[in-house]
C-alpha cells in the first residue's frame, strides 16, 4: 500500500496551499514594518507589558511610527496601558499615537478568553486556536508603514515558538527581568530558548530596581549571554527613562 | 489527510463537505477508478482541531475575512458558546443530589457537557444512564 507522500494527485482541499496562503498574507502585511522586536521574559509579573507600552510611547515621542501587538491573549493589558477605548477597531490608536492590536478588542469587558467549541478535550485544540489568533493578528492588521512593531509576549515560551513558526524567522528579542534570582533562573531558560531558535538578543531591561526586590539578575544574564543591560527601570520611572531606552533601539 | 482506494491503488478525490451544525463534519471521497465513495466523519473535537488551523476541508470558496477565526470563535455576549445549558428534570436533580458533594460539581459538568455536545435540551435519568455507559462513569 502506498504511503502519504507517495500520493501526489492534486488535493481539492489544498490544505498545504491554504497554510501557504496564510504565511504569504502575514509576510505581505508585515512588508511595511521595518523592524519587529519581541519583548519577552520567561517569568510572569516582571512588567513586560508595562515596559512594552512605555517603550513604544518613548519610541513614538522620538518620532518613530510604532505598533504594539499584544500577544498575551489570555491577559491582554496593552489597550489599558495605551488608554485605547475597549470598543476601538484594530489597529487602535493609543497614547502618543502608538497603534495596537489586542485580544482585548474582541473580548467583553472583564471576560476571560474562551473559544466556542466542544468542552471535552479542549486542551487538544485550544493551543491551535491561540496560535491561529496570533496569526490573524499578524496577518490581518493594516498597520501601514511602521518603523517598529513591538510584540508583547506572555510569560513562558509557547507564544514565542508560535511566533517563530508564523513569521518564518525568529524575531530579535528584548528581554525583561526583575533583579531577583528567581527571575534570573526563569528568564535564563527563555533566553536560552531564544538563542537556540536563532533570535538576536538586543539586550536586557531590568525592571523594578531600587525597591524591595534584591538581586543582580540583569548583570548576571548580561554576562552569561554577552548582551547589554540597556536600562534599569526604577519603581517610579519618568518619561525620560523610557526615552533613553527608546534611543537605544 | 488523503484517502487511498487500496483495491485500485488510486488516490480518492474529495467529493463534498457537510456541516450538520452539531460540531461534526462529514466529507466524502470518491475513487476515480472504481467509483467507490467513502465518508470521513469527524467528532466535534476533531472538527474543531481542523477549524483552529484556519483551513477548510474541501478548499476555500471565498477568501478569508480579517480576523475571521477570532470573530467567529471567541465567546462574547453576542456569540455565546453554542446552545444554552441543558435543563435538569426533577428526577435527574434528585439523582444528582445523591452524588457526594465533593464531586457533585464535576459530575454535573460531565453530564451537562455530554448533553450540550449532543444537542440534548433536558437531562433525565435515562440520559444520565446513557452518558454513564458511553463515558464509562460507573458509580456516578
Amino acid at each position: 500500500m502506498r504511503t502519504y507522500h507517495q500520493l501526489t494527485d492534486p488535493d481539492r482541499s489544498g490544505l498545504a496551499d491554504q497554510i501557504g496562503a496564510q504565511r504569504k498574507r502575514v509576510a505581505e502585511r508585515l512588508a511595511g514594518v521595518r523592524r519587529i522586536v519581541a519583548v519577552m521574559s520567561g517569568k510572569g509579573g516582571v512588567g513586560k507589558s508595562y515596559v512594552t507600552a512605555h517603550l513604544a510611547r518613548g519610541l513614538a515621542r522620538g518620532g518613530r511610527t510604532v505598533g504594539v501587538l499584544d500577544a498575551d491573549l489570555n491577559g491582554p493589558t496593552i489597550p489599558g496601558l495605551l488608554q485605547v477605548p475597549h470598543t476601538a477597531q484594530p489597529p487602535a490608536i493609543g497614547l502618543d499615537g502608538v497603534k495596537c492590536i489586542s485580544m482585548g478588542h474582541f473580548l467583553d469587558a472583564g471576560a476571560p478568553l474562551a473559544f466556542r467549541g466542544p468542552t471535552a478535550e479542549s486542551f487538544v485544540w485550544r493551543g491551535a486556536m491561540e496560535a491561529s489568533a496570533l496569526r490573524e493578528f499578524l496577518g490581518d492588521v493594516e498597520w501601514g508603514s511602521l518603523d517598529i512593531l513591538l510584540l508583547d509576549l506572555p510569560p513562558g515560551m509557547q507564544r514565542y515558538i508560535e511566533l517563530c513558526d508564523i513569521l518564518g524567522n525568529p524575531p530579535p528579542v528584548l528581554t525583561v527581568t526583575i533583579p531577583t534570582p528567581e527571575s534570573r533562573d526563569a528568564v535564563r531558560r527563555a533566553m536560552r530558548a531564544a538563542v537556540d531558535r536563532g533570535s538576536e538578543l538586543l539586550g536586557i531591561v531590568e525592571n523594578m530596581v531600587g525597591g524591595e526586590l534584591k538581586g543582580t539578575a540583569g548583570d548576571e544574564l548580561a554576562q552569561e549571554f554577552a548582551t547589554p543591560v540597556l536600562t534599569r527601570i526604577p519603581w517610579h520611572p519618568t518619561p525620560d527613562t523610557w526615552n533613553r531606552l527608546a534611543a537605544q533601539l | 489527510m488523503k484517502f487511498l482506494c487500496v483495491e485500485c491503488d488510486q488516490q480518492m478525490a474529495f467529493g463534498e463537505r457537510q456541516l450538520p451544525g452539531d460540531g461534526t463534519l462529514a466529507a466524502t471521497f470518491k475513487c476515480p477508478k472504481c467509483g467507490r465513495v467513502v465518508a470521513m466523519l469527524t467528532n466535534p473535537m476533531e472538527t474543531q482541531l481542523v477549524s483552529s488551523l484556519g483551513v477548510e476541508i474541501g478548499g476555500r470558496t471565498v477568501p478569508a475575512e480579517p480576523f475571521e477565526m477570532v470573530r467567529a470563535n471567541v465567546v462574547t455576549a453576542e456569540r455565546p458558546d453554542g446552545p444554552t445549558a441543558p435543563a435538569w428534570s426533577v428526577e435527574a436533580q434528585e439523582r444528582l443530589s445523591r452524588v457526594p458533594s465533593f464531586v457533585r460539581g464535576m459530575v454535573k459538568k460531565i453530564y451537562a457537557d455530554y448533553a450540550k455536545e449532543r444537542g440534548i435540551t433536558e437531562i433525565t435519568p435515562v440520559i444520565m444512564d446513557t452518558a454513564r455507559a458511553e463515558l464509562g462513569l460507573e458509580g456516578m
